[in-house]
């Protein structure tokens, strides 16, 4: 009884100690005020934000377009990964594209999308896209094309055509694949439409937020946000988890 | 060009007295390989290959490692291409048949996202079937194999010999011709290899499905067998084409007998000659 309780406790000591070093390190004078404010009045400041709403906009500004960037990078993503995935002839011959878009820090591309959308909320939903795009498109082709034999065969001896074995076996068995591809390339739209909203002249949004903070100096409001920030991360990727829990029931098994 | 293969008489057998047993009124030749050849990266695993297996008949392939016994079956089944040469199922194309093939992977070979007797039904709603012809076929199949465990269940969520036995009764749902399995026993414990055996023979018994069965394991290729198939290491041959007529239904007693210890050890006797060739 008491070591199921102990074992439920475990994860929760990485985030109290975290809290307690911080603690610590501010309460000892370690660290200037006026880099570091306490965990509690970070907390604190964050709590009324979120009360009186100005935070808000911004959290739902981000999350407006990392949502929008992430489903048009889904909907060209996941069926251009399973129809490239299909056809290895297909995959091989934009397989170096591919691989060195995947390669490339989106970030580098900033400025060529400023060239094309201008300063606009267009632009950062763009290149999140596009960032997003690769890594699902990826995964959803590797997924495919690495569908366990046995069972395409089994399909076909079953007298399954390429149609009936594409429908009953090469897509679902591209599903946990894809669920991964969908669930980086969430991330990877969150993390460039915080870094467009940094530099690409923005008025709301979490990066804009972070940014602004910084340069006036409001650590309170900095720290804050950064945790804000990584909150949505976290919960997108565990809602996610918990949707590919649900639908791709045999994942992993 | 069915006649053509075909003794009158024995046709005549099968056509006038369709209630016969099995033995009487099926012993032509089902299965015909002429002239088959393969190879691998230019090296001939196949030359010239003639093998036929008889209809009705439990055939066993059993030969030295590399030496390509699952590729013959895969090669007749139609999983694997061939080279050159013909193989015909009482004269009609693989197309024309209807096959049943049992994988040795078992977890790979089921459809996990379905549940196990969607599994089964599977080849039925490719074949076409209606829903009420389907349920009622399946219905039969759980009866024919007195399944005791719950088949609503995924196939990842049952043992290994329950997965298995989906597999079997997936494969014999359309009422196959010809049952081919791979190695459906080295994935099992000893006891569910027993128990399958024992399912395999039960089938057999009551359908009279032509088998044929890839094993590398000398016992279970001797026990089901009616005919063991030994082959040399490659290029390929017939190394022996041995015939073992022990009564069924058999038993796991039946490994005592002398008919079986005979034959298992005169199979051993040329698989160790063709391993030192």
């Amino acid at each position: 009884m008491d070591a199921t309780i102990a074992r439920r406790l475990l994860p929760l000591i990485g985030p109290v100690v975290f809290f307690a070093v911080w603690y610590g390190v501010v309460a000892l004078g370690l660290v200037n005020k006026v880099l570091l404010p306490s965990p509690l009045d970070t907390v604190t400041f964050l709590a009324t934000a979120v009360a009186k709403g100005a935070m808000v906009v911004d959290i739902w500004a981000t999350f407006l377009r990392t949502a929008i960037a992430f489903l048009i990078a889904a909907a060209i993503g996941v069926p251009l990964g399973i129809a490239l995935g299909a056809s290895e002839t297909a995959y091989r011959s934009v397989e170096f594209l591919i691989d060195f878009f995947r390669s490339t820090p989106s970030s580098a591309l900033i400025p060529l999308f400023l060239l094309i959308f201008g300063i606009t909320d267009a632009n950062k939903i763009a290149i999140a896209a596009f960032a997003a795009v690769l890594v699902i498109l990826f995964n959803s082709a590797y997924g495919v094309m690495h569908a366990r034999k046995t069972r395409i065969l089994a399909a076909r001896v079953m007298g399954a055509n390429a149609w009936q074995i594409f429908r009953d076996v090469l897509l679902l068995e591209s599903l946990s694949q894809t669920f991964v591809g969908l669930r980086n390339g969430v991330s990877m739209a969150l993390v460039i439409v915080i870094v467009a909203e940094m530099f690409i002249g923005s008025e709301t949004g979490l990066g804009h937020r972070i940014i602004d903070a910084q340069q006036v100096l409001n650590v309170k409001d900095m720290y804050a946000s950064i945790l804000v920030t990584g909150a949505l991360g976290y919960l997108l990727n565990i809602a996610f988890l918990v949707m590919e829990k649900r639908f791709i029931h045999w994942s992993g098994k | 060009m069915n006649e053509m293969l075909l003794p009158d008489i024995e046709a005549a057998t099968a056509i006038v007295h369709p209630s016969l047993p099995i033995q009487l009124t099926r012993s032509r030749t089902h299965i015909t390989v002429r002239g088959l050849s393969k190879a691998f990266d230019g090296v001939p695993l196949y030359q010239n290959f003639d093998l036929d297996i008889p209809e009705g008949r439990i055939v066993s392939i059993f030969g030295p490692n590399g030496c390509g016994k699952s590729t013959i079956m895969n090669m007749i089944a139609g999983l694997i291409p061939v080279d050159a040469g013909e193989i015909l199922f009482d004269g009609k194309t693989l197309k024309e048949t209807r096959i049943g093939y049992v994988f040795q992977q078992y977890r790979e070979a089921l459809f996990p996202w379905i549940r196990a007797i969607d599994n089964i039904a599977y080849p039925l709603k490719r074949a076409g079937m209606g829903k009420a012809a389907v349920k009622a076929r399946v219905d039969e199949l759980v009866a024919e194999f007195e399944i005791r465990f719950d088949l609503s269940r995924y196939p990842y969520e049952l043992s290994g010999g329950q997965q298995q036995t989906v597999c079997i009764m997936r494969a014999l749902a359309p009422r196959p011709e010809v049952l081919f399995l791979d190695e459906p026993f080295s994935a099992l414990d000893y006891e569910m290899t027993l128990f399958i055996r024992d399912k395999l023979q039960d089938i057999y018994l009551k359908t009279g499905v032509t088998m044929v069965i890839v094993s590398h394991d000398l016992e279970d290729a001797v026990f089901l067998a009616d005919k063991i198939l030994l082959l040399t290491r490659r290029p390929t041959r017939i190394a022996e084409y041995l015939p073992f007529d022990l009564a069924r239904p058999r038993h796991p007693d039946s490994m005592a007998e002398s008919l079986f210890v005979s034959t298992k050890a005169r199979a051993l006797e040329i698989f160790q000659r063709e391993v030192k060739a």
